[in-house]
This record gives structure tokens, C-alpha cells and sequence, in this order.
């Protein structure tokens, strides 16, 4: 366990924040990591951020990922 | 202000009110040649062999980013049909409705048979409107047959893919069954992805008219995905199917939307997505055809036929390794844990 | 065709791994559902040299939960005035003869949730239902569960419960070792699950039993970075702990979340299914939150319910059988049909080798089945089994 996601900050109000995770949105709860700023990476898990991420590595990881995914073609 | 009108017993009782809703609310969809005469069933000039299928459509909710039931109706019916090689003619529509259900939706439901009918080239030339005691139903559910011609002989079937042939699928997986998921609210996910619901007749089309009796499979990956696809071909053909798992098209949101749920996107439902099966030697032409055409922009190549074992189905992963394709067992379920 | 940067680098590790291994037979465990599911979908085995094994242990929180406790959750889904609120993996975990799934199927109220938050929505929605949230997880889930009832209190529901599973991992990791039952020259630690502890709760176990941990990520890359630093350690007779996922994981882990957790639930001894019973090794609500526990509301006695008698999920759990060697494997067990949770549980060991696993080249060819252990069940036999309600 767990399904958890690399998630970036779009919007926070209050407790709450709109996330995303490539083209989907959701909402995360942010009892767990109240320093989260807009623009952040957060992992997220049912519903909350569990913690913030160190950005330059998960856009590294995200990076090798995308190009991974797009190189292909039989 | 006066409630909204809803469909009430009394419409589906045979009298005047079940009269004037049909010529109100349904008539307008039908064939003007053939579907609006009131008579108890339409003769239909015909052309030696017949395609036929039929389908119940039950989809909750009724209405969901990009489509609804009546979208969907005609062509989940229409692709079955087309998927033999066909061009579908003639629809029959059946619709079972909940008293109580609001007229508005029964609107909105029509006018898409309607507009999807007339972009798919198909006649409603019969139909049938029942209304149920509130409780006996949810909401609306529909039925429709689909009658065609065939465009090829002998006719694609799953049985006929053979070792060597190649893959071709029109798009990104998922986008249905995703949309359905994030309209039912339940999962408080907003995503952007919309229901790839299309009638794909005008893709058939030109898939037979670039490969002819090279097209051996059509096949749409719609309950199950594309895992239930693949592996209902390589079981009934009796043969091996490899695709690249770099290859396959992709949709941002429905990979964002999948990774939260964690879901594979091989399972999830598609309701405008053809799995072309085709001999090797008009694999580039059915692709530049496909990929000319409305609903095949991002075709690919996405995998071949083997000889086996089989009714296996595997997948080179992006990492170079290999995975067995099972398909799903049971309903689609999001996982935490 | 030119090769992803992504893939030259899993190749250039597994070459560094077999490397490093060379000579020596390792064994190592992950203790992660989800790191179960990530081997299978990436086929990381198929990476790693034959003289490196990497075993599935008790990672799934769904497939230790006792049936006893499944069997409570179905007991409250039957109630009419209860709606039961649940992570989708729970959905057709078996009980003693049924599934949630089959309770819904007959009008049962069950809602799937993401979140333990839905749930409390659920409840402040339907004030005149009682919601109960099967609470099943590893400390990752803990403290989206402890804001949850934290919340409740808040706004004082007093319609909402929690059924109360949660289990803590490291005490089971150190189960494992002190058993003697399996050797293991270390643990791939579970990413998520260490992004709340940190790293400090691997220490004891690297310094009692010298073996190294190390902390991993979910992707291929990670998942190979995390083996190779353990082929490493072990060739190189050292047992540390490492962090490999160090985007996501601090090594002090994170407090707040720990705090968290801390005001609303107390260490407690738990019963793991395949483990027996655990000291310190679950989470029970204090005595403040007592109103929200289900087990006392609800007044459910405890049970002594066991599993199917042709399952050998406790073996897998415990890491001494594998999946595919289960005489059930793929034959009385498959996920149309699962005996226990290893199968039914998508994070299930068992589950993810059926997926992923089953071999590419053909059926599983009849090598030595462990002792004590028979061929495969027939049909016959887990009919009768089942029909004689036999349990262990």
C-alpha cells in the first residue's frame, strides 16, 4: 500500500485544495501538511496530502515517465 | 410556477395522452419514410444477407459528460452492427420508462437519437414506449436493433485473426467509463475527460474501402476494455496478441483520473474505440484512412498477432518487460490500499 | 527504435544488480501491497538474476484483516438503518460465506468511498442513518482516518463510526525475522507508509537482526534503485537504512501526521490473518473517541471465525509460500473465484501474480510443492470442503 499520487497545487482554501494530477482534478485535505503553498507538489491519498514533495525531483521523475510513455510506435 | 412535467402512467397506457406524447416527443426522430406511418411494423426494401444486433442500455446517470442514454443507444447498436463490415441502415428503438421520470429527459434523450442517427446515416423506422410504476425501473432504460448490409464477404469476425496480423486502434482508452465514473459524483473527482461515445460507421467505412478482405477483426472495446477485447479475440482465433504499451494513444486526464483510482485503463469501458485487426500488407493504408478520419486521428499501431500459446494476451510494458493481459473480473472497483 | 531514457536506465541497473549479486543467493521481502502490484505490472522480476528472490510478505492491510472482522462490517451492511462505507478493495473481500457485494446485491447499503471524508459527508447527509467506515489500512491511511474522526468530533455527528483495523507494519516486519521461518537478507520498505514514519522505526530492525532496509518509491525506476542499494548492502555486509524515495520521504517522516494519529488512536495487539496475534501491532480509538467506535456501539462480539480450509493465504502472508507454487493457484482459487484475500484483493499477492505473473511460456509445470502440501485441489474437493464448512 498505498495508491498514491504526485499531485500539484492549483488552489487552497481553508483546509482544502484543488489539486491535479495529469488532466484530472480533485480536491485534497490539508490537515496533514497546513505548509502547503500553491504551486507545491503534494503526494496525495484518500483525500489528503500527506506530505510535500521535493519539487525538482518528482518533475525529474515525471519527466522520465512522460517521455518513456510517448516514445513508441511499432 | 407549475412542477415539472413527468412522464406518468397514463403515457403508456394506449389513450390519447400516450398518442400525443409519441407524436410529440418521439415521432420526430423516426424516418420520415419509413418510421411515421403508425403502422405495426415497416416494410423495408432489403440486399440479400442482413447484419443484425440489438442492445439494452441501462447507463446511470442518464445524462454524463459527452453523451447520454440516446447517444449512446444508437450507437452502441450502430458499432455492433458496423463491426461486422457493415453499413447500418435501418434502428429500432424500445424504451421502458419510470413514472416519474422528467419529461425534459426524455427530451433530451430523443433529440440525441435523433442528431446521432442522422450523423451515423441510420433510419428509426420502428419503435415501442412503455411506462413502468415508479420503483419498477431507474429512470429511463432503452432498447435498440440495428439492421445492415455488408460491406465485406466473408464478413470480419474475431475468429479469422491470424498469426502476423497487425493491431490498429482509433484512440485513447478509457475516456467512457472514466466519464461515467466522475458524472455519478460519487468520487468527488473532477476530470475533463468526456465519453468517446461515437457512431463509428463513417470510420468502418473507410477501414474496409483501404483494406477489403485484409480486414479479418473488427472489434469495440466497450464493457471490459480492452483487455476483454483482446483476449475474446486471441481465445476465439486461437491465437497470441502482443501490444506495446508505449505505442497505445493516451488521454492526460484519463491517465491522471486512473492513477487516483487506481485503475488500469486496459479495463475501463469505450464507446467510439475500434480494434482493427488487419494482414500486415494493408496495415499502412487502413491507418492513413483511419487516421484521416473524425474519430481515427490518433490511430496507431498498438500491437501484432502471434501464434501462440493461445488465447494469450500480453503487453510490453514501458520498461521493456512483459505482462500477461487478463480480463477484468467483476465490476470496475477504484482502489486505496 | 531508440529507447527511452527512462528504460536504458532499468537496464543499466539491472546489469549493476546482477553484477553486484554475483555469487551470493539473496532473499528479499516487500511488505507492500502496492509494491506487490508494482512488480507485477512492471515485471521487476523478470529484471533480476536468478540467485535474487523477492518475496511478497503481509503488505496488504485488506488481506490480513482477520475474517472475524469481515464478518462484522457484513453483520452491520445487514442492519436496515446502516449504511456502510468502504474503500472499493473491501468490496468482495470473502467473510465466512459472503462478500459486501453480496449483501448489496440484496439491498444491502454500501458506498464506496476514496476518501474516509465522503463517509463523514454520508453521515452529516443522513442524520437519521448510522455510517460506519470500515477503517483498513497501513499508517498511510491512519491519519486521513484520525482527521476523519477528529472532524466528527468537531461537528459532533453522532450518527458516524468507524470499524477500527488499522495496523502498524514494522511489527510484523520484525515477526517475520524473529520467526526464523523465512530468510530474508533485508526488506524493501514501503514507500508511502514512510513518508509518515520516516526512517527511524527500521532501525531496530536492520540493528537486531542485520538487515538492511531500504525505502522505495512505486515506479520501475524506483523499485529497481531500492533492490540494487539492497544487493549492495548485502554484498557489501552492511544493514543500514536507506531512503530511496527521498522526493517523497524526509527522514523524520512526517510529525504532524503522527500527532495526528496519536490524539486519536493508541498502539493496541492485533490479530493478523497468517500472523496470529501481534503485539502493539494495531490501533485502537481512546477512550475520547469512544462514541466512535463501531465494535462498542454496535456491541459485536468477537469471533473465532477461520478461513477456507484449501486456502494457504498465511503462507503467502508469512512469505513461505508463493503464489504461484499454492496448490489453489489458478485452479480451485482464481479471482472469479477467490478462496481468500491474497486473490480477491487487487493488492493481494496472489491477485497480482494471477495478473501479472502467471507464466508467459505456459500452464505452471508440477514442480516440487513445499511439504505437508498436496497437489491441487479438484473441484470436488473444495465442494465438499465448502460444503462441510470445515475451518481451521
Amino acid at each position: 500500500m498505498c495508491v498514491a499520487v504526485p499531485a500539484k497545487v492549483l488552489e487552497i482554501e481553508g483546509t482544502r485544495a484543488l489539486v491535479t494530477v495529469g488532466g484530472a482534478k480533485l480536491h485534497a485535505q490539508l490537515e496533514l501538511v497546513p505548509e502547503t503553498k500553491v504551486g507545491d507538489y503534494v503526494l496525495v491519498h484518500a483525500g489528503f496530502a500527506l506530505q510535500v514533495m521535493n519539487e525538482a525531483e518528482a518533475e525529474e521523475t515525471l519527466a522520465l515517465l512522460e517521455e518513456a510513455r510517448q516514445l513508441g510506435s511499432i | 410556477m407549475s412542477p415539472e412535467p413527468v412522464i406518468k402512467l397514463a403515457h403508456g397506457g394506449g389513450g390519447v395522452q400516450m398518442q400525443r406524447l409519441i407524436e410529440q416527443e418521439l415521432l420526430p426522430a423516426c424516418d420520415v419514410e419509413h418510421g411515421r406511418g403508425g403502422e405495426d411494423a415497416a416494410v423495408l426494401p432489403g440486399n440479400g444477407q442482413i447484419v443484425v444486433s440489438t442492445d439494452t442500455f441501462v447507463i446511470r446517470p442518464a445524462v454524463f459528460p459527452g453523451g447520454d442514454l440516446g447517444k449512446i443507444a444508437v450507437c452502441g447498436t450502430v458499432n455492433d452492427v458496423a463491426m461486422r463490415g457493415a453499413k447500418p441502415h435501418y434502428l429500432t428503438l424500445g424504451l421502458i420508462v419510470e413514472e416519474g421520470t422528467p419529461l425534459s429527459l426524455l427530451r433530451t434523450v430523443m433529440t440525441s437519437v435523433r442528431e446521432t442517427c442522422a450523423e451515423a446515416g441510420v433510419a428509426l423506422v420502428a419503435g415501442d414506449f412503455k411506462v413502468v410504476e415508479r420503483g419498477s425501473g431507474d429512470g429511463i432504460f432503452a432498447n435498440t436493433t440495428g439492421v445492415g448490409f455488408p460491406l465485406l464477404d466473408p464478413a470480419p469476425s474475431i475468429h479469422r485473426a491470424a498469426p502476423g496480423d497487425v493491431v490498429l486502434l482509433n484512440g485513447p482508452l478509457g475516456q467512457h467509463g472514466l466519464a461515467v465514473l466522475a458524472a455519478r459524483g460519487d468520487l468527488e473527482l473532477m476530470m475533463t475527460v468526456e465519453s468517446d461515445c461515437a457512431p463509428l460507421s463513417g470510420l468502418v467505412a473507410e477501414i474496409v474501402a483501404a483494406g477489403g478482405a485484409g480486414v479479418h477483426v473488427l472489434h469495440d472495446p466497450t464493457r471490459g476494455g480492452m483487455s476483454a477485447a483482446l483476449n475474446e479475440i486471441a481465445g476465439a482465433a486461437g491465437v497470441s496478441i502482443e501490444i506495446e504499451e508505449t505505442s497505445l494513444p493516451r488521454d492526460l486526464g484519463v491517465e491522471g483520473g486512473c492513477e487516483v483510482l487506481g485503475l488500469d485503463p486496459l479495463q475501463v469501458a469505450n464507446e467510439g474505440k475500434v480494434v482493427a485487426i488487419v494482414a500486415p500488407e494493408v496495415a499502412e493504408t487502413v491507418l492513413a484512412a483511419m487516421r484521416g478520419h473524425r474519430y481515427g486521428g490518433d490511430s496507431a499501431v498498438v500491437g501484432t498477432v502471434g501464434a501462440g500459446p493461445a488465447g494469450r494476451v500480453t503487453m510490453r510494458t514501458i520498461v521493456g518487460t512483459r505482462r500477461i493481459i487478463d480480463p477484468p473480473s467483476g465490476e470496475l472497483l477504484p482502489r486505496i490500499c | 527504435m531508440a529507447q527511452s531514457e527512462l528504460r536504458q536506465q532499468i537496464e543499466r541497473i539491472a546489469r549493476d544488480l546482477t553484477k553486484k549479486a554475483a555469487g551470493q543467493s539473496m532473499r528479499f521481502m516487500e511488505v507492500c501491497g502496492t509494491h506487490s502490484h508494482a512488480v507485477g505490472r512492471y515485471g521487476i522480476r523478470q529484471l533480476l538474476p536468478e540467485n535474487v528472490a523477492l518475496l511478497s510478505g503481509p503488505g496488504c492491510p485488506v488481506c490480513v484483516t482477520p475474517t472475524g472482522e469481515i464478518d462484522w462490517a457484513l453483520e452491520l451492511a445487514a442492519r436496515e438503518d446502516t449504511v456502510v462505507t468502504t474503500f472499493g478493495d473491501m468490496l468482495r473481500v470473502p467473510g465466512s460465506k459472503e462478500n459486501l457485494a453480496d449483501l448489496r446485491a440484496r439491498g444491502a447499503q454500501v458506498q464506496i468511498v476514496y476518501s474516509p471524508m465522503q463517509a463523514l459527508e454520508t453521515a452529516a447527509k443522513h442524520p437519521g442513518k448510522q455510517v460506519v467506515f470500515i477503517a483498513v489500512g497501513f499508517e498511510t491511511t491512519t491519519p486521513p482516518v484520525a482527521v476523519t474522526v477528529r472532524t466528527a468530533a468537531e461537528r459532533g455527528l453522532e450518527n458516524f463510526t468507524i470499524l477500527a483495523s488499522n495496523k502498524l507494519i514494522p511489527p510484523a516486519m520484525k515477526l517475520l525475522l524473529a520467526s526464523g521461518e523465512v530468510q530474508l537478507n533485508g526488506f524493501l520498505c514501503p514507500g508511502h507508509v514512510s513518508t509518515i514514519i520516516g526512517m527511524h522505526p527500521y532501525q531496530e530492525i536492520a540493528d537486531e537482526f542485520h538487515a538492511p532496509c531500504v525505502i522505495a518509491g512505486f515506479e520501475a525506476l524506483d523499485v529497481m534503485k531500492g533492490l540494487y542499494a539492497l544487493v549492495a548492502q548485502v554484498a557489501e555486509g552492511r544493514a543500514d537504512v536507506e531512503n530511496e524515495y527521498s522526493r517523497t520521504v524526509r527522514p523524520e517522516g512526517n510529525p504532524a501526521a503522527r500527532a495526528v494519529v496519536d490524539e486519536v488512536f493508541e498502539v493496541a495487539d492485533a490479530t493478523w490473518r497468517g500472523l496470529g496475534l501481534l503485539p502493539g501491532s494495531g490501533l485502537a480509538l481512546r477512550e475520547r473517541y469512544a462514541a466512535f467506535d463501531a465494535v462498542k456501539r454496535f456491541n459485536l462480539q468477537p469471533s473465532n471465525a477461520g478461513e477456507h480450509p484449501l486456502c494457504h493465504c498465511g503462507e503467502v502472508l508469512r512469505g513461505v509460500l508463493r503464489s504461484v507454487d499454492c496448490p489453489a493457484f489458478d485452479h480451485a482459487c482464481n479471482p472469479e473465484h477467490p478462496l481468500g484475500p491474497c486473490m480477491v484483493s487487487s493488492e493481494g499477492a496472489c491477485a497480482a501474480a494471477y495478473r501479472y505473473e502467471r507464466p508467459l511460456a505456459g500452464p505452471i509445470p508440477d514442480t516440487g510443492m513445499p511439504e505437508g502440501i498436496g497437489g491441487p485441489p479438484t473441484a470436488e474437493e473444495v465442494a465438499a470442503a465448502e460444503e462441510a464448512g470445515e475451518t481451521l
